[in-house]
């Protein structure tokens, strides 16, 4: 289970650990975040997808852009679909790092919307520039309107892109847009492409307050 | 044929009537190719005990080699006519509907050279003398199982396995396959195993391997001409193993501390733990040959494809080009999932297409041997995608000419409800 991943309906409690999700395991919000990471990922490049779900992005990318890899998830029900879905996937937990891999090992490391579960942070985009030439990272901003508003309101968000209540999240580490740039910038991390959705679409304008998705493409 | 239950420890399979392969044969193969062994010497000829399961399709495509472990055998699923008690010892993964379907796969199980089920092993006579190998039977290695397991699916007809598939030193052979006959299999099943034994590994099996050769009825491996059997070392050496196949939180959760009638300060077995360890070792040493124990602690030991290579895992992995499953289990302190993790990292390093699931369960190394909803789940999804990855025909009866289907094919029990 992805932690960004809506559920039917927003606000309703994840699925009790250890018990199948009732939905299918998802990778990302949409596939609308797929195109553009497609777009991103050379013809035929090594990929290493970390919290791959059910392996859906990882496929799309096989069959899209030729690329071959590995999903890392710890998840059994993704697993258990990424096997179904015919990718290799590798069941790990990531927050004990990507040891098993050697350095620029992947043109291209990806970070679907689990940024913002991640207990280290720092650590794993160390690790991903380590093993990767390349890093996509994906996260719920929580500088869309929706939230600020809702803080304003004095309550913690939820919307669609958070789902969760305050008290069943797994999202330990939300950020916004302008947070990840500085994060980056203060490590001295080149973004090579930035994209910020809203309803699956680009957003040009504001878009810390309008966006409901980033996707970030950096390297060292 | 002796009655024994699984590989390793636990409860002896209970046959799931309603979808298993059956009633089955067990069938001989003789070759008169001498084999070359590890060790130096020559096999001019021997027998292989095998099973099969499901029909090979027309395509000779869907054949999926299962190897065995330590102290099982090429009865890998279903029951004898002559004995229904004496059930497969995967009998949960391998039937009609089962992880590894029989009505889509051509299955077949065989007995390693050097065992004591059929195949040609310390027991047997040896023709050079008219009497029993014991302790001149040579040391075998499990480059040597393959090399005759290959005798055998050359027999069979099967130039390339579908899978090869194996747990613990099953997987080793899995892992074999895939190394050197790499264009004879198109997928390895890797499950419970290791890249090589571990140090604390090497020693339980040298108490096991002291255990019998110590005991006074053991006449340096020719017990057989003294007409004894070494029961006390096969005892011990039993006992010893068992204990490594299960784990702490299984043992406690199964026996704990509880007492058969209480303490009354003597040696006979007064917990329940020591009564369940020496009626397993005295079950095993009725069915089992010491000589063979030796042997394929032996061959345990010694396999270490790495060692041929420097140490370099990676390099020795490199021919292998099938895709690989790799599974362990989480209590598995015999062979843990750290070891499992050694064979990822050098397969991700040779970039093969290997996935890999760490199962939760609690019951240690036999974990491999027992239901697990999870396990079962990606192995079947393995086999689908085998399936749907093509090269996997329907089944055509009566193609597979050069092996007659075993008996369960025309049992009723082998059909499967629509």
């Amino acid at each position: 289970m992805k932690p960004g991943v809506a559920p039917p309906t927003p606000g309703v409690a994840p699925p009790t650990p250890g018990v199948a999700p009732p939905t299918p395991v998802g990778n990302g919000v949409a596939r609308a975040d797929y195109a553009t990471i497609g777009r991103w990922v050379a013809d035929g490049a090594r990929v290493l997808d970390l919290g791959c779900g059910d392996g859906a992005l990882l496929q799309f990318l096989v069959s899209e852009r030729h690329a071959s890899g590995y999903g890392i998830e710890i998840d059994d029900a993704g697993v258990l679909a990424s096997v179904r879905n015919g990718v290799n996937v590798l069941q790990s937990d990531l927050e004990r790092g990507l040891a098993g891999f050697d350095d620029a090992a992947f043109d291209v490391v990806l970070l679907s919307q689990t940024l913002q579960a991640m207990r280290r942070i720092e650590a794993i985009v160390a690790e991903m520039l380590r093993v990767g030439r390349e890093a996509i990272v994906t996260f719920p901003n929580f500088g869309h309107w929706s939230h600020r508003l809702q803080v304003l309101r004095g309550r913690m968000p939820v919307s669609s892109s958070l789902p969760y209540q305050w008290f069943d999240t797994p999202n330990i580490h939300l950020c916004t847009v302008a947070d990840f740039d500085a994060f980056l910038a203060e490590r001295g991390h080149r973004v090579l492409d930035r994209v910020v959705l809203t309803g699956g679409r680009p957003v040009a304008f504001a878009p810390n307050l309008m966006g409901e998705l980033a996707i970030y493409r950096f390297r060292r | 044929m002796p009655s024994f239950s699984a590989t390793t420890g636990g409860a002896a399979p209970v046959a799931d009537v309603d979808r298993s392969v059956g009633p089955v044969v067990s069938r001989t193969a003789h070759f008169d190719v001498p084999l070359a062994l590890a060790c130096g010497r020559t096999l001019p000829q021997y027998d292989l005990a095998y099973e099969t399961y499901g029909e090979l399709d027309a395509a000779r495509s869907n054949a999926v080699l299962v190897c065995h472990a330590l102290n099982a055998s090429h009865h890998v699923a279903g029951w004898y006519a002559d004995d229904p008690g004496n059930v497969g010892w995967w009998d949960n993964m391998v039937g009609p509907g089962k992880p590894l379907d029989t009505d889509r796969y051509f299955v077949v199980g065989v007995n390693n050279l050097g065992s004591c089920f059929g195949s040609t092993g310390p027991l047997s006579i040896d023709p050079a003398t008219g009497v029993p190998f014991g302790s001149s039977f040579p040391l075998i290695t499990v480059e040597d199982w393959v090399d005759a397991q290959a005798q055998l699916a050359d027999l069979l007809g099967i130039a390339q396995w579908a899978a090869v598939m194996g747990g613990s030193l099953g997987g080793m052979q899995a892992l074999d396959w895939a190394i050197r006959y790499p264009a004879r299999i198109r997928n390895a099943l890797v499950i419970a195993a290791a890249p090589n034994l571990s140090a604390e590994n090497i020693a339980f099996n040298e108490i096991a391997r002291q255990a019998i050769m110590t005991d006074p009825d053991f006449h340096d491996g020719n017990f057989q001409a003294h007409g004894v059997k070494p029961r006390r070392g096969l005892r011990v050496a039993r006992m010893i193993g068992h204990i490594t196949y299960l784990s702490d939180e299984q043992m406690d959760a199964k026996f704990g501390r509880q007492l058969r009638e209480g303490i009354h300060f003597s040696f006979a077995p007064e917990f329940q733990i020591e009564s369940y360890l020496r009626y397993q070792g005295e079950k095993f040493a009725e069915y089992y040959d010491a000589n063979t124990y030796l042997r394929i602690t032996k061959a345990l030991d010694y396999f270490d494809p790495a060692m041929r290579e420097g140490g370099d895992l990676a390099r020795a992995l490199a021919p292998a080009t099938c895709k690989l499953l790799v599974i362990s289990f989480t209590t598995d302190w015999r062979f843990p999932a750290s070891r499992s993790r050694e064979i990822i990292k050098a397969l991700v390093r040779r970039q093969r297409d290997v996935s890999y699931a760490e199962i939760a369960a609690p019951h240690g190394h036999d974990a491999f041997l027992l239901d697990n909803p999870q396990y079962h789940a990606v192995v079947r999804a393995w086999f689908d995608r085998i399936a749907a990855d093509g090269g996997v025909g329907g089944a055509t009866p009566g193609v597979g000419g050069a092996t007659p289907g075993a008996e369960g094919d025309v049992s009723p029990r082998n059909a499967r409800p629509a």
